[in-house]
């Protein structure tokens, strides 16, 4: 059994709110491990804390007002990234573990050229001279597959289009070939043939450079399509951790079942969805025991007062108590 | 025959500009009372576009569009305040389609102000009522729309609709920028209220998924021009237009055993304001058979011998990939 | 000074400070209102405003004598500050104090007054231009430009020419519609981003007719721009007035405002400095307090509070 190349455990990352709205628990003892060579998707909605974990593991949390708990561990390669000193930190951001963010018009500097971007993370790691940076530059314009590369080098943002520009950040996070790309919601911003060819760039990527994917997203579609495994996220916790066929044959938490079934789907007929009701809690107020109950069809007292840990055997586990007492679960009206 | 609620006759909207953006560029659709039309497209297709511009909250280039048999861009003021009431719009971003200075109850109170629908006695109980039937608490009346979450801020805004007792609701990617398990309560919801309110909707989306539990035809734009139009079921079990096709394949499944051959377009999404020449997909078309006519001549929207309510734009319509 | 005007000094002192918390109370319950706030500045500028506004209402508690008075012309004309002339007396032996006082009530009033006339102007120009758009925005905007071209001393030295020394409401009229043109353009700006937004497009889906559009929607969503100026404008007019009493077309003697005060002691800044700069101080107080408002105003208004 290989060791995991990043190992996340027991995780918190706080933020402190103004006028005494308490403080807001945006990740809540998370823990996780990803292995050389896989992809592994973190799903959930606005509000579970994904991205926030995505940023604390490269500790782009800004300090105030958010801070890192004492008692969570972040080992990459066996090293505590929450213990470096800032300039082995620096050392390794952009050049062992690389992230790709949502928004390309924002994440990209409107005012220097994308070769230069590209280039930035070249000379700073692997001290190239400015000649060599912008060979590499092209060099990883051409295998993101962006048309021109010679000529594209020298263009700013504003002159590419959305997929161009989300290829031209997968470039800059690529370019020193980093160990694990962390790829935070790549496609979201994206229309949807396009987002084909950026899930369909990323899968290429992977294969040829073997890298560690983290892909977060809130796409149960592109889960099934990318992840090796997935990790499944609700209210600041992990709820459920499966290999992605076990999790979509079979799902535990009814939270993943909920969102399995509120996705509409293609192959359906016209019909009615099945909606969870309800909404997300707050992050500054997370119900008491399973913070799911309030939303659950099978909710018992026992969910109502104690806090359920993550269940289950082997590598799917779910944070519920049905784990435990799958007889408690309650039949669910055919029509509805 | 019933006649058609809704009659859009070669919609054209181009936006001034060296060289103009042909954002609608000959658009021609007919929604009959009580259905769905679910309008499909990516950014530059002009979906949106072609929603506004039937509500006249932009003026139209060319074409006509006849409501009720109603001419509506011949409409002076006082008859297009009237005609307002019968049709409405939902918008897309919950964060921006509402007031931010103004209370949810003072957002409902204006529809029913403008047009005295009741008497100031009766306001209350009249957004009362609207809440209730979007599934809020009375409460809400008093809130800021920063203080709602964007489920609740959509409801408002379909509220916001409602009040004026319309006949035809525009619904502008209603869902798309909520999380998934919310979008799925204000579905139901849309549907809840078209029974209930017999309401006919055209609903513009860009996800093919969504559009399949509502919509009863479906009509698929690409920059400014529809590319194929049929009734749901045959747009997803037998789509005849390689784009329509490519769109289908590229909606990412929830099931990691899908099969499904993928087509991947290559290149961008062209702008609207440098359209390709004769057919506007040429460029990225996937098809075997593509060839000198692609490039020359624009296809027409031809009725396809699957049946006459099934219609494609393309010289290879009846043998699709 | 005699005891009253001392204590009711004080008192002045008290409720200025006293007016600073009260208001940060009543704001603190609003995200605004801290951010306001948290300028170091913003605190010290309500409360010099709030001292000078107090002065003017109260001016003849917080004073001994009249500001016309000349109390002995022989022995106090011109005499450095003391316990009866806290702020000493100018070459008429007047009290200068009084005089500071009393001329609040004119320099605020005018500032006051000059600024809402352009303002209002300004905004309604501006919001019409960029309502409107085409025709009607390029002619207003063309409009704007040459006002802007305009040098508001030499119009204002005009019409003194052709009407003679102008009454103080046709003074403020005067200032307030050469002085709007610079809000005119802000409140475009504003109006064309606001106007693009969903909730406009919903209000005119309703049936709303441009007037309701433009004054329930547009303008309360377009305000900061409007109050920062406002807050400034006050201060420019402030000193335009200076400027006009010192070329000596503004407000007429013997009636006090800091700008004629000024104009006055000009000619003895050497031997009675304290005629000059007292006037001098308070112009220079109260703009600063205005602009450090104006500046945190600016922060709290900034439309980052609506993404929740």
């Amino acid at each position: 059994m290989t060791e995991p190349l990043l190992r996340v455990r027991d995780l918190k990352t706080y933020f402190v709110t103004e006028q005494g709205r308490g403080t807001a628990r945006a990740v809540d003892g998370v823990s996780f491990d990803l292995y050389p060579g896989e992809t592994l998707g973190i799903v959930g909605e606005s509000g579970c804390g994904k991205t926030v974990t995505s940023l604390s593991i490269l500790r782009l949390i800004p300090e105030p007002p958010g801070h890192i708990r004492p008692g969570s561990l972040i080992e990459f390669e066996g090293r505590n990234l929450l213990a470096l000193a800032p300039p082995d930190l620096r050392a390794i951001r952009g050049n062992q573990i690389a992230m790709v963010f949502q928004e390309p018009m924002t994440s990209l500097n409107p005012v220097f050229t994308v070769g230069d971007q590209i280039a930035e993370a070249a000379i700073i790691h692997q001290r190239l001279s400015r000649k060599a940076a912008r060979a590499r530059a092209i060099e990883m314009l051409t295998l993101v597959g962006l048309p021109d590369p010679a000529e594209r080098v020298d263009h700013y943002p504003h002159q590419l289009s959305g997929g161009m520009r989300q290829r031209v950040m997968i470039a800059m996070a690529l370019v020193c070939h980093p160990k694990v790309l962390i790829a935070d919601e790549p496609t979201t911003a994206l229309d949807v043939t396009i987002q084909a060819q950026i899930l369909e760039l990323l899968e290429r990527l992977q294969a040829e450079l073997g890298m560690a994917v983290l892909l977060i997203t809130h796409d149960l579609g592109v889960v099934a399509g990318q992840a090796d495994r997935v990790v499944v996220m609700y209210a600041g916790q992990v709820v459920e951790t499966a290999p992605t066929t076990a999790l979509f044959d079979g799902p535990l938490h009814p939270y993943t079942e909920g969102l399995m079934a509120a996705v509409p789907r293609i192959d359906a007929p016209k019909s009615r969805l099945q909606a969870i009701p309800g909404q997300v809690p707050a992050a500054t107020a997370w119900p008491s025991g399973c913070r799911f109950h309030p939303r659950c069809p099978h909710a018992w007292t026992k969910c109502t007062i104690e806090e359920p840990p993550l269940l289950g055997d082997g590598d799917h586990t779910a944070r519920c108590w049905l784990v435990q007492e799958p007889g408690r679960r309650k039949r669910q009206p055919e029509t509805e | 025959m019933t006649a058609p609620l809704l009659d859009i006759q070669n919609l054209v909207k181009h936006y001034p500009g060296r060289p103009p953006v042909r954002a609608v560029d000959g658009v021609s659709l007919t929604i009959a009372p009580g259905q769905t039309l679910g309008l499909v497209g990516e950014s530059g297709s002009g979906k949106s576009t072609v929603g506004r511009t039937i509500l006249r909250l932009q003026e139209p280039t060319a074409g006509r569009v006849l409501f009720e048999g109603e001419d509506v861009f011949a409409l002076g003021t006082g008859p297009l305040r009237a005609l307002r009431r019968r049709m409405q719009i939902v918008f897309q971003d919950p964060y921006s389609s509402l007031n931010p200075r103004m209370t949810v109850g003072r957002t409902l109170r204006e529809p029913l102000e403008i047009h005295r629908l009741a008497p100031p006695a009766q306001m209350e109980a009249r957004v009362t009522a609207l809440l209730d039937e979007v599934g809020l608490d009375p409460a809400f009346a008093g809130r800021y729309p920063h203080e709602l979450s964007g489920g609740q801020r959509q409801r408002v805004g379909i509220a916001r609709a409602l009040s004026v007792e319309p006949r035809f609701i525009v619904c502008d990617e209603p869902v798309s920028a909520l999380d998934v398990s919310v979008q799925a309560q204000v579905l139901n919801l849309l549907a809840d209220l078209q029974q209930k309110r017999r309401l006919t909707y055209l609903f513009i989306a860009h996800d093919l998924a969504v559009v399949r539990h509502i919509a009863d035809q479906v009509a698929v734009m690409y920059l400014g021009r529809i590319v194929e139009r049929a009734p749901a079921p045959a747009i997803y079990s037998a789509p005849r237009h390689p784009y329509t096709r490519a769109l289908l394949s590229a909606v990412p499944e929830p099931n990691p055993r899908a099969t499904r051959e993928r087509i991947v377009l290559t290149g961008d999404i062209p702008s609207p304001a440098h359209p390709p020449s004769g057919c506007p997909f040429h460029p990225r078309c996937p098809h075997p058979k593509k060839n000198d006519r692609c490039r020359t001549e624009t296809p027409a929207l031809r009725v396809t011998s699957d049946s006459p309510a099934h219609l494609a734009a393309c010289h290879f319509a009846e043998e699709p990939i | 000074m005699t005891l009253h005007a001392w204590f009711a000094l004080l008192t002045a002192l008290v409720l200025s400070g006293w007016a600073v918390g009260a208001l940060r109370r009543r704001t603190g319950r609003h995200e605004a209102g801290r951010r306001f706030f948290r300028h170091p500045t913003a605190g010290w500028g309500i409360g010099v405003l709030a001292f000078f506004v107090i002065v003017a209402v109260a001016a003849p508690l917080v004073t001994s004598f009249d500001p016309r008075d000349q109390i002995d012309i022989v022995h106090l004309k011109s005499q450095p500050p003391s316990w009866s002339n806290i702020l000493g007396t100018d070459v008429y032996s007047r009290d200068l104090w009084s005089r500071v006082a009393f001329g609040a009530r004119i320099s605020l009033i005018v500032g006051a007054l000059g600024m809402l006339v352009a303002v209002t102007l300004g905004t309604l120009v501006g919001a019409v231009a960029g309502y409107y758009r085409r025709w009607v925005d390029a002619v207003l905007m063309r409009g704007v430009d040459v006002g802007l071209a305009l040098p508001r001393i030499f119009v204002l030295l005009m019409a003194v020419a052709l009407f003679g020394r102008l009454p103080l409401a046709i003074l403020v009229l005067v200032i307030g519609f050469t002085s709007w043109f610079g809000t005119s353009r802000l409140v475009r700006a504003e109006v064309l981003s606001v106007r693009e937004r969903d909730f406009v497009a919903a209000a005119r889906a309703v049936g709303a007719g441009p007037a309701r559009v433009i004054f329930r929607h547009v303008l309360p969503n377009a305000a900061a721009p409007i109050i920062v100026s406002a807050a400034l404008g006050i201060g420019n007019v402030l000193l335009l007035e200076a400027a006009l009493s010192f070329l000596g077309i503004g407000v007429a003697p013997p009636a006090p405002s800091w700008g004629n005060m000024i104009a006055d002691g000009a000619p003895y800044l050497a031997s009675a400095p304290w005629t000059t700069l007292f006037p001098g101080l308070a112009i220079a107080l109260v703009v600063m307090a205005l602009n450090a408002v104006a500046d945190a105003l600016r922060d709290a208004l900034d439309p980052r509070q609506e993404a929740m």
